[in-house]
């Protein structure tokens, strides 16, 4: 697979440690909802340093964008959140995984559950629904830190429709007026908001290992096909 | 050519950074990478197996079994698709060789069958004479349920995904067969050196 060139585009700030960077990609083939890319950056001296992102555009898009967290004594994300700028550019080589994607091709019901920046891939899912405008029904559940964790936090208001929900979760404090969730993603949370297994819904779970671990056990106890709970797992590397 | 990212330093070129292959990252902890939930495994259940290209049988080990065979100890580099790599990781665990003692075989591919209709295609050359486990443990305990319960096998020179966990045989083939993450994009062989990570790579 070969590496091409990105420009950036546009830098959008989310959250105070996480950027958006939309790419203008030459000879980008498209992707699916769900899929990664590997960045390479380049130093003067000729190191090099990869790593792979979640890509959270939906398939056709006309600008790759890549949600990027910054991470405490990383390597590659201090540079994407903090330095790069418009007109910058950068390597880039995907899209990657044929596993963990949504494609729209049929009607079963999905329920997205999102740990962290476990969102980005599963943003991508739930703008190719809207793009699609598509009958299945979709269910985010998003769990955070705190408030002002939230990636996407005006648009996943706004995608919310007959067909779309989204359901957020703080696990450290919650704010006055806040009106969502509290507390982990658990087993009795998910009984009330993911679908019975007899809908035969896909389950899509990404985060951190702990996390994907607590919640794709609950799911598979409460008698979800193991083969229907597709799981992505950010290792705890602090390799970033 | 090389495009240089501008402000770009690297930070982590760190002393013995160019022992691991080009592309990777060293990281302390390795950590999980699986599609599905790991599964729970009920050793009394366990068994692993060996068949041979004929589709005969011609090995069995229940956990009990399994576990009284002679374990060696190893320290290894494991190289991870996704760019982390680890060194000397400790690995306690019996060896392929031991599995394959009694069999005789024209194979040119073993494949490794795990839990879950997982599989690994390896060329039988990459697993033999020293090169491949099947772990029982790693640094000093058995290995957790998530990084591959009961027995993981091991083959640290290719990328760790070719290591495929929570294995329950060895199927002896003529013919290479692409296995999971193989149908899913990621590369046939795996040489980390030769950064085979993708089709087309």
């Amino acid at each position: 697979m070969r590496w091409l060139v990105a420009t950036v585009a546009e830098t959008i700030p989310e959250t105070r440690v996480a950027v958006s960077l939309r790419l203008d990609v030459l000879d980008w083939p498209g992707h699916r909802a769900g899929q990664h890319v590997d960045v390479k950056l380049t130093a003067e001296d000729g190191y090099s340093a990869q790593r792979s992102y979640s890509v959270a555009s939906r398939p056709g898009a006309e600008q790759v964008e890549l949600t990027v967290v910054r991470i405490d004594n990383g390597e590659v994300s201090p540079y994407l959140t903090t330095v790069i700028e418009a007109g910058d550019q950068l390597e880039l080589r995907g899209p990657i995984g044929g596993y963990f994607v949504w494609e729209g091709d049929d009607t079963r019901p999905v329920v997205l559950v999102g740990g962290g920046s476990g969102v980005v891939p599963l943003m991508a899912m739930l703008r190719h629904h809207a793009g699609l405008d598509h009958p299945a029904p979709m269910r985010l559940i998003y769990s955070v830190r705190t408030r002002s964790d939230i990636l996407y936090r005006d648009e996943l208001d706004r995608l919310v429709n007959q067909h779309r929900s989204v359901t957020m979760t703080l696990t450290r404090e919650a704010p006055v007026g806040w009106s969502g969730h509290v507390g982990r993603v658990d087993r009795d949370v998910l009984s009330q908001l993911a679908w019975p297994p007899s809908e035969k819904p896909r389950s899509y779970v990404c985060g951190p290992t702990p996390f994907v671990e607590a919640v794709a056990d609950a799911l598979v106890a409460l008698g979800h096909d193991p083969a229907d709970v597709r799981t992505e797992r950010f290792g705890p590397t602090g390799g970033g | 050519m090389v495009m240089v990212s501008r402000g770009f330093q690297g930070r982590w070129r760190q002393p013995g950074a160019g022992l691991i292959p080009p592309g990777q990252y060293l990281v302390d902890e390795f950590p999980v990478l699986t599609a599905r939930p790991t599964p729970s495994i009920d050793l009394e259940d366990w068994d692993v197996t060996v068949t041979d290209e004929t589709g005969a049988r011609v090995a069995r080990w229940t956990w009990h079994e399994f576990r009284a065979l002679a374990v060696e100890e190893s320290a290894v580099e494991i190289d991870c698709v996704t760019k982390w790599s680890e060194l000397e990781t400790r690995w306690t665990g019996v060896s392929v060789d031991t599995l394959l003692e009694e069999v005789d075989t024209d194979a040119g591919y073993v494949i490794a069958f795990a839990e879950r209709d997982y599989t690994t295609n390896l060329p039988l050359a990459d697993v033999v004479e020293g090169q491949a486990w099947v772990a029982l443990g790693y640094d000093g305990a058995e290995p957790e349920a998530e990084h591959g319960a009961a027995a993981r096998p091991l083959v640290p020179h290719l990328y760790f995904w070719k290591s495929a966990q929570w294995l329950r045989g060895l199927r002896l083939s003529h013919e290479d067969e692409p296995d999971f993450w193989e149908s899913v994009g990621y590369q046939n062989y795996g040489d980390p050196w030769r950064e085979q990570r993708y089709w087309g790579d």
